[in-house]
C-alpha cells in the first residue's frame, strides 16, 4: 500500500470514529452551518464537538502548517481528506472568511507574530472575520476607495464607510482596506486588521431583494487602529488585497459546483418528462455542471501545486457564478407557480425564490463578471491596452 | 492522482507537438486537398506514426504495443486537431483497437501487428443514417451455414474506401432501436459483395458510403459475442467519442490561439483591435469554455483508463462539451478575423470545416446531452 493509500484508509477510519452522526446528515438550510466566533451559539452539541475534534486535529485548515493550528497536510493528502469527507457526507466543521480569505493572505504577507496570534484563532473558529473592501463610491473600481487612516504616530485614526460587508453585524474583527496616502491611488492603500468592538465602529444590515440581510453598511468614526495591526507594508495593501481576492473568487466560484444537485433533471424528473424543451435545457445544464466540477478539480490540483496561473481564480469565479445563476433560473422554471410562494410553510418561506434572488449577487460580489473578464483577458490572455 | 498530466505524459506531448507541427501542419492538409489526393491521408505519415510508436499506444504490451491509455491517445489527438492533420489514427489506432480488444486471439493476432507497423487502416461501418444512432442498426447479418451473410448500407465510413478491414455493426436479432441483438463483424474490404463510394466531405477528408450485398463471413469474423456486439461496440464508441473530443480540444484550441494572435496584430481605428473590451470579453469567455472542455475531456480520459463505471457518462458529457466549445471557437474565430476569415487562403475557415465534421462524428452535442439526461434518469 502506498503512503497515500494508507493515509486514505486512516483518514476514513478517523472520520468514521470522530464525526458525529448528526454532522453526517445533509444540511437542511444554510442556517445550520457553523461560522464560529465570539457571538456564536452552537446549534447542537454535535456541532460543537465536531468543530472541536477537527480543530484539535488541525483539519479545519488541513493544509496550513501545524505551527499555526493547521494539519500540515500535503496537497494530495488534503484532496484525500476532502474526498473522504464528501463520500461520508461529513459537513464542513467551520465556514469562515478567516480560513478562505484572510488566512492565506496572512500566511503570505503576515509577520511571524501575526501568524502565531491570528491563525490559530481562525483555525479554532474563535474569531469571526469580515471583509471591509467596497465603498459606496468604489465598487468595481475598488482602488478608488476613500476610507482614510490618519497617521497619529503609534496608531491610525480611521474614518469612512464600507458597504457590502458580509456578516459585519456578526463578525468579531474586520480586515479592511484603508487609504493611508491620498497622493498615490494604487500605492496609497494599507491592509489593516481591527476589532469590531473598537469605539467608533457601527454596522447596519442592508435588506436585499431576497428579503435577507447578509450584507451590511459599516461606518468608521475616529476608529483607533494600532500600527502593529497592519498586514504587509505601509501603502502596499493593494498587493495583499489582490492576493486575497484570488482566494475570495475561488471560494465564490464554488457555488457553481451545485452541491447536492449533480443533475437538475434528476431533481425535477416529472417536469422533465412533460416539458421537452425544458428537459433539453436541463440536459445541457447537467453537462455544464459536470464540466465545471471537472474544471474545478483540475484548477484545484494545479493551484495547490503552484501550477495555476495566478489570475486563474478570476476565470473560475466568472464561470462558476454564471453557472449557478443559470441553475436557479432552471429551478424556478421547473418549480412553476409553486416556486413563486414567498411566505408559505410548504415553500419553506419561499426557499426557492429567495435562493434564486440571492444567486444574482454571485456575479456582482467579489468582483463582477465584467471585471473578471477584464482580468482574464489582460492577465491570462495578455490582450493589449490599459 | 491529480487531474493534470503526469511527467511522462508531458514528455509525450513535448515529442508529439513538434513532430506534427513539423511533418503535418495545416499546409499538409492543403497540399492533399489541392493535389486532389484520393487516399485521404498520407501513407508515409501513417508509417511515421507507427515508427514513433503512436499506433501502439492503446495496444497491450503483451501484444507488442505500449499499453498506455486514453490520456496518451488524447495527447496525440489534440495535436492532430491543432494541425488539422488527416490521419486514420482515431478510427484505426483508437476506436478499432478498443473494439478488437474484445475480439478473439485470431483477429487480434491478424490486426494488431499490422496496426503497429502502420500498414493497416480500419474503417468503422456504424452509421446508417445522416445522424449517429448506433442502436438503430438495421444492416442484417443472417446465419448462413457456419457463418453469416451481411446485407445493408453504411455511411460516414471515414477512409472506408482505402480501409483494409471494416468493423461492421450488424443486426443478428431484435429490432432496430434495441441494443440487444447487434453483432460486430470484422469484414475485409475486398470481400465479395462489398462496394464503396468515396465522397470528399466539407473538411476535405474522404469518407465512404458502403454497401454490403450478401457478404459472406465465417464465425471467426465476429468480434465479441453474437447478439452481444453492444459490449465491444460500446468500447469502440467510448474510445471514438473521447478521442474525437480530444481532437476537438485541439481544433478549438488551434482556432482560438490563431484568433487571439490576430486580435493582437490587427489594427483598426488607430489601435490594435484586442484593446476593445467588446472583443476582450468574448475572448475571455471563449477561453473559459475551452478550458472547461479540456477539463471534462481529461476527467473522462482518467475514468476510462481507471475502468471507472462512471466513464460512459463522462465521455458523453465530454463529447457534448468539446463540441459546444470547439464550435464557439471556430465561429468566434471567423467572425473576429472579419473578411479575411472568409477567404480560402486563410486557415481559420479550415478549422470551422473540421469542427463541423468532428461534431457529427460519433454523435453530436445534442445526442450526447440527451444521453447524459437518460443516464441521469430523466
Amino acid at each position: 500500500m502506498t503512503d497515500l493509500e494508507t493515509f486514505r484508509k486512516e483518514t476514513r477510519a478517523w472520520l468514521e470514529a470522530n464525526c458525529p452522526a448528526e454532522m453526517r446528515e445533509p444540511q437542511k438550510s444554510e442556517d445550520e452551518a457553523c461560522w464560529g466566533g465570539r457571538k456564536w451559539v452552537f446549534k447542537s452539541p454535535a456541532q460543537k464537538q465536531w468543530l472541536e475534534v477537527m480543530a484539535e486535529k488541525g483539519w479545519t485548515v488541513p493544509d496550513w502548517p501545524k505551527a499555526y493550528g493547521g494539519g500540515g497536510l500535503s496537497a494530495e493528502e488534503a484532496k484525500i481528506l476532502r474526498s473522504e469527507m464528501a463520500s461520508l457526507g461529513c459537513r464542513p466543521p467551520l465556514l469562515s472568511f478567516g480560513i478562505w480569505m484572510l488566512g492565506p493572505a496572512l500566511l503570505k504577507f503576515g509577520t511571524e507574530a501575526q501568524k502565531k496570534h491570528y491563525l490559530p484563532q481562525i483555525a479554532r473558529g474563535e474569531i469571526r472575520w469580515c471583509q471591509g473592501y467596497s465603498e459606496p463610491g468604489s465598487g468595481s473600481d475598488l482602488v478608488s476607495l476613500q476610507t482614510y487612516g490618519e497617521d497619529k504616530g503609534d496608531h491610525w485614526v480611521v474614518n469612512g464607510q464600507k458597504i457590502w460587508t458580509s456578516y459585519a453585524d456578526k463578525a468579531d474583527w474586520i480586515f479592511c482596506l484603508v487609504r493611508t496616502n491620498k497622493e498615490d491611488k494604487y500605492h496609497g492603500i494599507s491592509f489593516l486588521l481591527f476589532d469590531m468592538t473598537t469605539p467608533g465602529v457601527t454596522t447596519k444590515p442592508i435588506k436585499l431583494i431576497s428579503g435577507a440581510s447578509p450584507f451590511c453598511e459599516t461606518f468608521f468614526d475616529n476608529v483607533k487602529v494600532p500600527k502593529h495591526q497592519i498586514v504587509g507594508e505601509l501603502n502596499r495593501g493593494w498587493d495583499v488585497a489582490k492576493y486575497l481576492l484570488g482566494h475570495e473568487r475561488e471560494m465564490i466560484s464554488g457555488g457553481g459546483l451545485g452541491e447536492g444537485m449533480a443533475s437538475i433533471g434528476a431533481a425535477f424528473k416529472d417536469v422533465a418528462a412533460e416539458e421537452p424543451v425544458l428537459r433539453a435545457q436541463m440536459a445541457l445544464f447537467d453537462v455544464e455542471t459536470m464540466v465545471f466540477r471537472a474544471h474545478s478539480e483540475r484548477f484545484m490540483d494545479d493551484w495547490k501545486t503552484g501550477k495555476a496561473h495566478p489570475a486563474y481564480s478570476n476565470l473560475m469565479k466568472y464561470v462558476g457564478t454564471e453557472l449557478n445563476k443559470k441553475r436557479h433560473e432552471l429551478v424556478m422554471a421547473a418549480g412553476g407557480s409553486d416556486a413563486l410562494e414567498w411566505e408559505s410553510e410548504r415553500s419553506k418561506t419561499g426557499a426557492k425564490p429567495r435562493t434564486w434572488l440571492r444567486t444574482k449577487a454571485n456575479s456582482i460580489e467579489g468582483g463582477t463578471s465584467e471585471v473578471m473578464l477584464n482580468v482574464v483577458s489582460k492577465r491570462i490572455l495578455e490582450m493589449p491596452g490599459a | 492522482m491529480g487531474l493534470n498530466h503526469t511527467e511522462a505524459q508531458a514528455m509525450l506531448k513535448d515529442s508529439v507537438a513538434p513532430f506534427l507541427a513539423e511533418n503535418a501542419p495545416v499546409k499538409h492538409l492543403r497540399n492533399l486537398r489541392d493535389s486532389n489526393d484520393q487516399t485521404g491521408f498520407a501513407r508515409d505519415l501513417w508509417k511515421q506514426f507507427a515508427e514513433m510508436g503512436f499506433t501502439g499506444i492503446l495496444i497491450p504490451e503483451a501484444e507488442g504495443g505500449l499499453g498506455l491509455g486514453h490520456v496518451e491517445a488524447g495527447i496525440v489527438l489534440e495535436e492532430i486537431g491543432r494541425n488539422l492533420t488527416p490521419s486514420p489514427f482515431l478510427t484505426t489506432a483508437v476506436a478499432a483497437v478498443e473494439a478488437l480488444k474484445g475480439a478473439g486471439a485470431h483477429l487480434r493476432g491478424e490486426w494488431f501487428p499490422r496496426i503497429l507497423s502502420g500498414d493497416a487502416v480500419i474503417g468503422l461501418a456504424i452509421d446508417e443514417g445522416a445522424k449517429h444512432r448506433p442502436a438503430a442498426t438495421a444492416l442484417v447479418a443472417a446465419r448462413a451455414g457456419n457463418g453469416f451473410k451481411l446485407s445493408g448500407k453504411k455511411q460516414f465510413v471515414v477512409h472506408g474506401h482505402v480501409a483494409d478491414m471494416l468493423i461492421v455493426a450488424a443486426r443478428t436479432a431484435g429490432a432496430p432501436g434495441e441494443e440487444q441483438g447487434i453483432t460486430l463483424f470484422a469484414v475485409p474490404r475486398d470481400a465479395a459483395g462489398v462496394s464503396v463510394e468515396a465522397d470528399r466531405l466539407v473538411d476535405s477528408q474522404l469518407s465512404a458510403r458502403v454497401t454490403l450485398d450478401g457478404v459472406e463471413v465465417t464465425a471467426d469474423a465476429v468480434i465479441g459475442d453474437v447478439d452481444g456486439g453492444w459490449g465491444p461496440l460500446g468500447k469502440l464508441l467510448d474510445a471514438g467519442r473521447i478521442g474525437a473530443a480530444a481532437e476537438m480540444v485541439g481544433v478549438g484550441g488551434g482556432a482560438m490561439d490563431m484568433t487571439f494572435d490576430y486580435l493582437k496584430q490587427r489594427k483598426q481605428f488607430g489601435r490594435v483591435i484586442g484593446e476593445f473590451q467588446a472583443l476582450q470579453h468574448r475572448a475571455a469567455h471563449l477561453y473559459g469554455e475551452m478550458e472547461g472542455a479540456r477539463s471534462i475531456v481529461l476527467k473522462a480520459q482518467h475514468l476510462l483508463d481507471d475502468g471507472d463505471p462512471r466513464a460512459e457518462l463522462f465521455v458523453a458529457a465530454a463529447k457534448a462539451k468539446a463540441g459546444l466549445a470547439c464550435n464557439l471557437s471556430v465561429r468566434e474565430g471567423v467572425q473576429m478575423h472579419g473578411g479575411i476569415g472568409m477567404t480560402d487562403e486563410y486557415d481559420i475557415g479550415l478549422y470551422m470545416k473540421r469542427d463541423r465534421a468532428l461534431a457529427e462524428f460519433f454523435g453530436d452535442s445534442y445526442f450526447h446531452a440527451d444521453r447524459v439526461a437518460r443516464m441521469n434518469g430523466y
